[in-house]
């Protein structure tokens, strides 16, 4: 198993045998945990010609670009997922980003740091530096982070998009994922970083179909 | 040719020609067909008893068989010998290796320069026009009459690219895997603009008579070594030009005349005389002519997705270079997004270069470690060993 996480979260609520597009998917860790734990036919979207090349090495299939430009060129419900990890603050338009997810594919799987978690805040007010967490690494110069949001502020754009978040879970470096309501006020204190499964607001309610997906 | 001492030592290599019965016609997308055709081809490596482990590859314009073991006229070590061979990113230790001279050309396959058996001298402009898919269609008869019925990967550059996205779009069911590097799926109107430039230096040449110059026991030389000048610049950049040969001289000052001054003439001049030992003139028209004629997506109603509708079960790799301006990433781009369209299982890399379209020939490491780890993971899911 990963040692991520989010990875370990994304591998948990993805259906065995689905078929996953995983954008800006590096390496190709979570592809190749996907594909051995659930059988996943996955493909990957990857910006650095040596992720891609790693991928290739591995038997991934796996396209070098760019999500901000190149979602645009996959067919609607090309797959059952598209999972987006830690990558949405460095994409130039997250909103259309976002939107392109859940038009390939009927869900989608983002997880994203939280701004307004209490180190954040803390380190800001108090320090008056831009912080420098775990969930938050580089330094401003060196960050490829360049939409930041909260937790609030990406509910919030779920609403916009009319997105229904179907399930939600807090991370924390390596601890277990804890199920939360990401609406919750406290929570926007307390998650460091946040995986959400979204689906579109138009698609029918998840009820039965839910229980399954945490099989 | 020092540095090709080894190459093809060490490959189980085979030669032959291949010969189709009259009755066994190739049929030709112009409504022409051409009886009694011939392909040369050379092999490398063993094929598995099951068959299973023939790749073929499909060379460029002016390329020929000689893939990976000397050439005959030149002496030079195979075009490929850096991708193709023992422990390499084809390894022939693994595969069994197929190169055949295209539909067309001068190097063993029947073209313009064989005999017409209708006429018993050279065909000339009686050779009828062919296309890409022609081209692909007589590599089809060879792998068949050679009893594969399926191979494990189709793998070309630039002309061989296109080549394989013609396999991929009539015989998908016949691949397992597909590699095509700079290439693209249609000619554009600069690659057109090229290549007419080429055709009409060698028609201007007063020796080409028609395209009847054997029956003269002339060669149009000039006229295709300008040809093969104009098209060797679309094959470096502008970077790499300007690293080899900046504004060096040949000698000391300005020879205040015509002479190659530069060392970029004298250069040129060389690659256009040397050319026109090893390659023929009417073949370099035909070829280039179904370059141009290329258009996969037309073939399709116009969207390129169409072509590959059946070849969904190909695992295709395609390549392109940050500095090729002769088939740029665009091209190759339109490619994958025609893929991923058709719901194919693509990869797609661009490898970052200043060596311009000839870098998929050169030592390129990241191209030949993608193209190895590619492969390998291709092998492995197909099960050889």
């Amino acid at each position: 198993m990963s040692d991520r996480e989010d990875f370990r979260e994304i591998a948990r609520l993805v259906r065995p045998g689905s078929r996953v597009l995983d954008v800006g998917c590096g390496e190709g860790d979570l592809l190749e945990l996907l594909a051995r734990e659930k059988g996943v036919d996955g493909r990957g979207l990857e910006i650095s010609p040596e992720g891609v090349s790693a991928c290739l090495a591995r038997g991934l299939a796996v396209v070098q670009g760019d999500a901000d430009s190149d979602l645009d060129y996959f067919p609607a419900r090309a797959f059952d997922y598209a999972v987006l990890s830690q990558t949405l603050p460095q994409v130039r338009q997250p909103r259309h980003v976002l939107a392109e997810l859940l038009r390939i594919a009927p869900r989608a799987v983002v997880s994203l740091p939280n701004f307004a978690h209490w180190r954040v805040r803390l380190s800001l007010l108090a320090g008056g530096r831009m912080p420098v967490t775990r969930a938050l690494p580089s330094p401003w110069w060196a960050t490829g982070n360049i939409h930041l949001c909260t937790l609030d502020d990406f509910t919030a754009l779920c609403d916009e998009l009319a997105l229904r978040i179907e399930a939600c879970a807090a991370l924390a470096g390596a601890k277990r994922a804890r199920a939360i309501d990401p609406k919750a006020p406290l929570e926007n204190w307390r998650a460091e970083s946040a995986l959400f499964l979204l689906s579109r607001g138009d698609a029918p309610a998840p009820g039965a179909a839910k229980a399954e997906l945490f099989s | 040719m020092s540095d090709g001492e080894a190459a093809g030592l060490n490959i189980e290599t085979g030669e032959a020609v291949m010969r189709f019965s009259e009755g066994q016609p190739l049929r030709l997308d112009c409504g022409g067909k051409i009886a009694g055709l011939e392909i040369a081809y050379k092999t490398y490596g063993r094929l598995d008893p099951d068959r299973a482990n023939a790749v073929l590859v499909c060379h460029a314009l002016t390329l020929d068989q000689h893939v990976a073991s000397r050439h005959p006229l030149t002496g030079k070590r195979g075009w490929w010998s850096n991708v193709v061979g023992p422990g390499l990113p084809i390894d022939t230790d693994r595969y069994f290796v197929i190169c055949s001279n295209v539909v067309g050309g001068c190097c063993g396959a029947t073209g313009p320069g064989a005999l017409d058996p209708a006429t018993g001298r050279p065909y000339g402009l009686a050779f009828p026009m062919i296309t890409m898919a022609d081209m692909v269609r007589a590599q089809a008869m060879l792998i068949e009459a050679l009893g594969i019925d399926r191979l494990f990967a189709v793998v070309g550059g630039s002309m061989g690219g296109m080549q394989v996205l013609q396999w991929a779009a009539d015989y998908p069911e016949r691949l397992y895997s597909a590699v095509c590097i700079a290439a693209a799926a249609r000619h554009s109107a600069q690659n057109i603009a090229f290549h007419e430039i080429g055709r009409q230096a060698i028609m201007a040449d007063p020796d080409w008579r028609g395209g009847d110059y054997a029956a003269a026991g002339v060669r149009p030389e000039k006229g295709l070594a300008i040809a093969r000048m104009a098209a060797h610049v679309t094959y470096l950049s502008e970077a790499a030009l300007q690293r080899k040969f900046g504004r060096e001289l040949q000698r000391d000052g300005y020879s205040w005349g015509f002479d190659a001054d530069f060392q970029v003439e004298s250069y040129l001049r060389h690659q256009g005389a040397a050319f026109v030992d090893r390659f023929d003139a009417n073949s370099y028209l035909y070829i280039t002519r179904a370059m141009d004629y290329f258009d996969l997506a037309a073939q399709h109603g116009g969207v390129l997705a169409e072509a590959f509708r059946r070849a969904r079960d190909v695992r295709f790799c395609v390549f392109s270079f940050t500095s090729d301006w002769l088939y740029p990433t665009p091209e190759s781009r339109q490619i994958v997004r025609a893929l991923n369209a058709a719901g194919a299982r693509a990869s797609f890399v661009e490898i970052e270069t200043d060596k311009g379209h000839d870098a998929f020939l050169l030592d390129e490491p990241a191209l030949h470690a993608a193209l190895a780890g590619f492969i390998s993971s291709a092998a492995q899911a197909r099960g050889l060993a």
